[in-house]
């Protein structure tokens, strides 16, 4: 008969080996390769610290941070915005759990369309021959067509609008649920408005739900490259961008060492909101 | 509760119908304009009706855009492995966080980390290993790797949540009748726990079938389908884009639609048993 630590460790083994060999391994390999010199197309393991002064002497970095950061926290204002008042409609307005079902299943369907489809249907609405221009132009309020509304940065922050909200909801609604009935029915005894229950009973018990959004929402926008190139037609630079050109030009160690410098900010993030909230905790409540 | 409904339901009523247009209203676009006829361009107006971007996908013995159909069968081959080898990994290692043993935090921060860490990030780390290592990136051994990174963590979380939910008493009882650890295992956990393995079954191949951030650079030769679209997108001045979006969704529908009957008719099957007792 086995013990029972045997047992457990022998179940999650395979999970351990996986994220050790191919998550943990790898990031600290990102992390020597960013002290190697390099030739064309390959990595010359000796130390070599030109990768990372060169981060230093570059005002293009500073430049592309401005840009994601401010993405990050239009894309964040915006989906918790739009996420808080989703999710408080469908958990304290909506009263049938069918419809609540109902409802978020309706919410989730237009996400089995894949990313890249999903990019490209933003043409027929944005383009200079969009939707969009068309009924302006048709109600006289513009002469010619907009032109920023595709391949902008405005696109590149409705997709990811369009795209991430659900992330935002999905959390709140869960910490939403999770608050007792009885709670919110003694505020009102007392007389409390629905805007004062909003903002002294529930805003203060989701929080936890708000900071597992907060981080999905800023890691998708900071990590992300697809979206950014393919929304803004090339046009807007942001670190993750320039990892994945220098990716594709072969040179490995800069591309390493501006790896460091992202996942340090976005980790150091992440850290920061997790000392807010224990998650462990969350989910087995 | 008040029967009559207070202003601010029709307010956020009016706001949630809003939302789900802002949702629905760039498919729905997809959906209408990959019927375009064959003179129509890639918005509106609809200039006929026709099934010409359908042809055009399926002409020319079945290579008429890029590489799609080799691309297609490459992410389904790619997502069904990945789903059953997170389906067995990761109720593995959910079963082993129903006892506190040493290392069970390694175990749980390690999946979180490896869900937050942009995939880009996960996918250059392998790539460089692989080439320090002197390895040639495959498909069966690190595209596969690199994408149990990204469905792993999600079965953990299903685990974690089911488990969480799981009535102990039942598993006391069998154990009290005189159950092994495996008779346990069968006949009392997983048929309860079963609605949740599904779920990880579906979240693996979905998370697969869309992720191309970590399997990119460590697929090797031959792309899988978000590779091979995102490649068309700066290229596609046709409607035929949105005939490939018409017919994945169609295809997505349709195993969303086969999972839900399949849980279902095991819910059904277990109630007609405990009321057969």
């Amino acid at each position: 008969m086995m013990s029972p630590r045997a047992a457990s460790w022998l179940q999650a083994t395979p999970f351990a080996i996986i994220m050790t060999g191919l998550v943990i391994v790898p990031l600290a390999m990102i992390f020597a390769v960013s002290f190697m010199d390099y030739g064309f197309a390959e990595i010359i393991p000796e130390f070599y610290l030109g990768n990372w002064t060169d981060i230093f002497r570059s005002d293009l970095a500073v430049a592309t941070y401005a840009t994601v950061l401010r993405q990050a926290f239009i894309v964040w204002g915006v989906t918790l915005l739009l996420g808080f008042t989703i999710a408080y409609y469908l958990i304290y307005h909506v009263r049938s759990n069918f419809w609540r079902a109902i409802f978020l299943a309706a919410c989730a369907i237009p996400f089995w369309t894949s990313g890249p489809i999903r990019m490209i249907s933003w043409v027929p609405l944005l383009g200079r021959e969009g939707l969009v221009n068309q009924a302006l132009t048709g109600l006289n309020l513009i002469d010619e067509p907009i032109s920023w509304l595709l391949y902008s940065e405005f696109s590149v922050i409705v997709v990811y609008i369009n795209m991430l909200t659900m992330a935002m909801v999905g959390p709140i609604a869960n910490s939403m649920a999770k608050i007792s009935p009885a709670v919110v029915q003694a505020a009102r005894d007392q007389g409390a408005t629905e805007w004062q229950v909003i903002t002294e009973v529930i805003i203060p018990l989701i929080k936890p739900g708000i900071a597992v959004g907060t981080i999905f929402i800023v890691t998708a926008v900071m990590g992300d490259g697809f979206l950014v190139r393919a929304m803004s037609g090339n046009q807007v630079n942001t670190p993750a961008v320039a990892i994945m050109n220098e990716i594709n030009a072969f040179q490995f160690p800069p591309a390493a060492a501006k790896s460091v410098v992202l996942l340090v900010v976005v980790m150091a993030f992440v850290g920061v909101l997790l000392r807010l909230v224990d998650i462990r905790k969350e989910l087995a409540r | 509760m008040l029967n009559r409904r207070p202003l601010s339901y029709y307010l956020l009523s009016t706001f949630f119908t809003a939302f789900l247009l802002f949702l629905y209203g760039p498919m729905i676009c997809v959906y209408l304009l990959s019927f375009q006829g064959p003179e129509g361009g890639m918005s509106f107006p609809m200039r006929g009706f026709s099934l010409v971007w359908f042809e055009t996908l399926f002409s020319a013995q079945g290579r008429g855009v890029g590489d799609l159909h080799n691309s297609f069968f490459r992410s389904i081959r790619l997502g069904l492995i990945v789903a059953l080898l997170t389906m067995l990994i990761g109720v593995a290692a959910g079963m082993s966080f129903r006892r506190k043993y040493p290392g069970s935090n390694f175990v749980f921060y390690s999946a979180i980390a490896s869900m937050v860490v942009p995939g880009i990030f996960v996918g250059f780390g392998i790539s460089l290993t692989l080439r320090l290592l002197g390895l040639r990136p495959d498909w069966w051994y690190s595209g596969i790797g690199a994408q149990l990174t990204w469905s792993l963590p999600f079965a953990m979380l299903i685990m974690f949540i089911i488990l969480g939910r799981l009535d102990k008493s039942y598993e006391e009882a069998a154990t009290d009748l005189g159950a092994s650890s495996a008779q346990r295992f069968q006949y009392v956990i997983l048929p309860l726990i079963l609605p949740g393995v599904i779920g990880i079954i579906m979240a693996g191949f979905t998370s697969s079938y869309e992720e191309s951030a970590r399997a990119g650079l460590n697929i090797g030769t031959g792309n899988t389908m978000p590779m091979e679209l995102t490649g068309l997108l700066g290229a596609a001045t046709t409607p035929v884009m949105f005939a490939v979006g018409t017919l994945t969704t169609l295809f997505m529908f349709s195993i969303v639609i086969a999972t839900l009957l399949v849980s279902g008719s095991i819910a059904k099957r277990r109630q007609l048993r405990l009321t057969a007792h």
